[in-house]
């Protein structure tokens, strides 16, 4: 099969395979122990692993364009700190 | 929680994930990768970083386009949320009127959104069309393709006429299905008519106004075919909302790599919004349980 019309690039490529493998990662977390491990947290309503793992990546993904809005075309840093605040989000969210 | 016994169902997935990696996942890539690149046609692509998206975040054009897109939305939903209620309270709960109202309720869903585009730029012409003429008959300097306000209101007065009646048919399935006992422990206990509506009908009316809300949200966001065919964007650019100028990017001039930097944002925003708007009223309901 040709792919070259997605027009595929090294890092697009390792980005979804990043998102890929985390899914993958989830799956095998719930399978290991199911249930989704609701709790209530910091914002006062009840929230899955699923639902931190959502809030951390759309909240990577503002972090990121923030980041490029305000400061500048350097993402390491804002790859940082999103991935402190997937830490927290699944810490205390 | 038990660890469920049976991973077979699993395949009972496999062909709506087809379906979605089809539909959604694999074009939502080939996006990704158009972002980071710049084409000049025959399938040759260049890298160009992060470069569409910082030429997007400070791109003027793209902030006006947002804020006309948040401002409509917000107009429709202020109106047409209301209204709906209202009508579907209106609305007979038996008898024939039962299937009148519902078949009348249905028609502006039914009509297809180019031929309601086209049915708005003709009513509100001055010279040919009803609204356009009546409203300069009466003194009214009406004229929708000049003034940014009129075209404005041409287009926010159609999409309350094409889509409350969705809003207003979700309403009353909700109202419909509160059992009469209800009624009957609010007559025993003397309440008003706005203490019936406030603490019966509404909080039943709650999961289809969520839905409501966010059927209504993201199409009023997503909005394209209805203001292109009536306005075309314009006056100037008063209409142009994010997807009629993400259409006028990709395919008018052919900047397929910004065009994909504004889709990813633009589909970044709905998302966030949607999620805000699911969250905040399920467990609004939840607390109301």
């Amino acid at each position: 099969m040709n792919f070259a019309w997605m027009a595929w690039t090294l890092p697009t490529a390792i980005f979804f395979t990043t998102i890929f493998l985390i899914l993958v990662g989830m799956g095998v977390w719930e399978y290991v122990s199911p249930g989704g491990a609701p709790r209530v947290g910091i914002l006062r309503f009840e929230t899955t692993r699923g639902d931190r793992l959502f809030v951390s990546l759309l909240g990577s993904a503002f972090i990121c364009l923030a980041w490029l809005g305000l400061v500048g075309p350097n993402l390491w840093w804002a790859l940082g700190l999103s991935l402190a605040y997937a830490v927290i989000v699944f810490r205390w969210v | 929680m038990d660890r469920p016994t049976n991973q077979k169902a699993w395949f009972l997935v496999l062909p709506v994930l087809l379906l979605v990696a089809f539909s959604a996942i694999i074009p939502l890539m080939t996006v990704v990768n158009y972002s980071v690149q710049d084409t000049f046609g025959n399938n040759e692509f260049f890298w160009a970083g992060t470069a569409w998206f910082e030429e997007m975040l400070h791109s003027q054009r793209f902030h006006e386009a947002l804020a006309r897109n948040l401002i409509f939305s917000a107009i429709i939903l202020a109106i047409q949320i209301p209204l709906g209620i209202v009508v579907a309270l209106s609305m007979p709960r038996k008898g024939i009127g039962v299937s009148i109202c519902l078949v009348l309720m249905a028609l502006p869903l039914l009509i297809p959104w180019n031929v309601v585009g086209t049915i708005w730029q003709v009513f509100g012409r001055v010279d040919i069309g009803l609204l356009g003429h009546t409203l300069e008959a009466i003194g009214i300097d009406y004229n929708y393709v000049r003034d940014p306000l009129d075209a404005w209101f041409t287009i926010i007065l159609m999409d309350v006429w094409h889509w409350t009646s969705l809003v207003a048919l979700l309403c009353y399935a909700g109202l419909v299905s509160i059992p009469e006992a209800y009624y009957q422990a609010a007559r025993i206990d003397g309440a008003s008519r706005w203490a019936v509506f406030r603490y019966i009908q509404l909080p039943k009316m709650n999961r289809v106004l969520l839905i409501a809300v966010l059927l209504r949200f993201m199409d009023s966001f997503m909005i394209y075919t209805e203001p292109f065919v009536v306005t075309g964007g314009g006056p100037g650019n008063s209409t142009t909302f994010l997807s009629i100028d993400l259409v006028k990017m990709a395919v008018g001039q052919f900047d397929l790599g910004p065009a994909a930097a504004m889709s990813i944002i633009y589909f970044l925003i709905v998302l966030l919004l949607s999620w805000i708007f699911y969250t905040v009223m399920t467990n609004y309901e939840r607390g109301g349980q």
